[in-house]
């Protein structure tokens, strides 16, 4: 049972769409992460699939352009209480991007340049549920939101987005990845309030 | 931490700035959180009607109390009444504490560079704090950028610290106005380099501020030299 406290009402916002519980709307676009923003040049990027010895997928920037781009619109959850509604992206379905690897994993450890890691269950990145993503709200995306490409899983709280990805690893079992060791839920459901240990 | 809600009471207030305040709240069982850790706040209107946020913890105050300092946002929804409002002996919850990345400890070797941008002071001060507690022989520098002299919090304790402990060296930017005799202007990369420790001393950072801010200061100290896995980042926004 909640404790009321004393005078304050809040200010209720109109909306059309549900937030998760324990979130508030925010107009802005705030920017949660660890340290300083990596700087990765598109001449040097890459993105990898390893899922297992000798079975490593890479594509670089032309070839990540090459492939289907979808656009997707969507709401997006941070685990501090912010949420953003009809966020716009572009970028590539990882469905496409797994459609020649073959695994038997059921989990897998996102990396990023610069050193972050997240755990995501593999099943929550396929099924149309999750897109490398390159452009935000038309344009390309800045690196203090994880440019030149970041993870989108937005049926997550954002931290599992992560940004700057250069990989996805697959792995049998589950393993806490950088925040996830740090407070944060191995999971991450927002309908669920799945914020911490 | 614990990860349900607890019912905590306002125990005393004390005003920062004209905009901001600090909180102590007392919570019914003994808390144990580390400087640089967060709690999240909900508050309940009596329809039922909840707002949840998350603020940085200023100082622990053993065994059982929190102090938070909070600035009021101009389009805020819950900072307004948690600054102008709340009343010593109101009820409120609290959750946590949460985070284990932007953290130090007096254990913690090496050099301790604090930088804050406005109200990202707050969870640096909760390491300054524990710093003095602990009447540790680390160095620690702390560069706080400021609008103006009226925008400072923790004046007076830390003109005290900056004085009184030779550990600690403290250097407060102006970017809109000065007091007396000092300049005042944007936070330039030379002004920070010379308000922090050296690479060649490998000091742990940490930089608190509005997103800009943090990306700025950060960019300028890895093109210094400084290791980017030594430098932890906190940013407010919304």
């Amino acid at each position: 049972m909640a404790t009321p406290t004393s005078g304050f009402t809040g200010r209720r916002q109109n909306r059309d769409t549900d937030l998760p519980p324990g979130q508030y709307l925010t107009g802005s676009f705030p920017v949660m992460s660890a340290g300083p923003t990596p700087r990765v040049s598109l001449a040097d990027w890459t993105f990898r699939i390893a899922a297992g010895p000798g079975r490593t997928h890479l594509w670089n920037w032309p070839q990540l352009q090459a492939l289907p781009q979808e656009d997707i619109t969507t709401d997006i959850h941070c685990v501090t209480h912010w949420s953003k509604v009809g966020t716009t992206w572009r970028g590539v379905s990882l469905d496409t991007l797994f459609e020649d690897v073959g695994s038997d994993a059921e989990y897998s450890m996102v990396h990023s340049y610069g050193g972050y890691t997240t755990n995501v269950p593999l099943a929550d990145l396929l099924d149309g549920r999750a897109w490398i993503v390159h452009e935000f709200d038309g344009e390309a995306l800045p690196p203090a939101h994880g440019g030149p490409a970041r993870l989108l899983v937005p049926h997550l709280y954002f931290w599992k987005s992560a940004k700057w990805v250069s990989g996805i690893h697959l792995m049998d079992q589950d393993s806490p990845g950088f925040w996830e060791t740090n407070g944060y839920n191995m999971y991450g459901d927002p309908w669920r309030e799945e914020r911490y240990w | 931490m614990r990860r349900s809600w607890q019912t905590a009471e306002v125990s005393s207030t004390r005003p920062e700035t004209a905009r901001a305040r600090t909180l102590r709240l007392r919570l019914p069982d003994v808390v144990t959180g580390v400087p640089g850790q967060h709690v999240d706040l909900r508050l309940t209107a009596e329809d039922g009607y909840q707002a949840v946020r998350s603020y940085s913890v200023a100082a622990w105050v053993p065994p059982r109390e929190l102090e938070l300092t909070v600035e009021e946002l101009d389009d805020g929804e819950v900072s307004p009444f948690l600054v102008g409002v709340l009343s010593v002996g109101d009820q409120l919850e609290v959750r946590g504490p949460v985070g284990g990345w932007f953290t130090w400890t007096p254990d913690r070797a090496g050099p301790l560079q604090l930088i804050a941008g406005g109200s990202g002071v707050v969870p640096l001060m909760a390491m300054l704090r524990s710093h003095s507690e602990a009447r540790s022989a680390v160095p620690v520098r702390l560069l706080y950028s400021v609008r103006s002299p009226d925008a400072v919090f923790y004046r007076g304790e830390l003109a005290v610290i900056g004085q009184e402990n030779t550990q600690v060296m403290i250097d407060i930017a102006y970017s809109r106005e000065a007091p007396d005799g000092r300049p005042a202007g944007r936070l330039t990369h030379e002004a920070v380099t010379a308000s922090c420790f050296p690479p060649s001393d490998a000091p742990s950072v940490y930089i608190c501020g509005s997103t800009g801010f943090v990306e700025t200061v950060a960019a300028w100290l890895v093109e210094d030299g400084h290791d980017a896995g030594r430098i932890r980042t906190e940013r407010y926004g919304g």
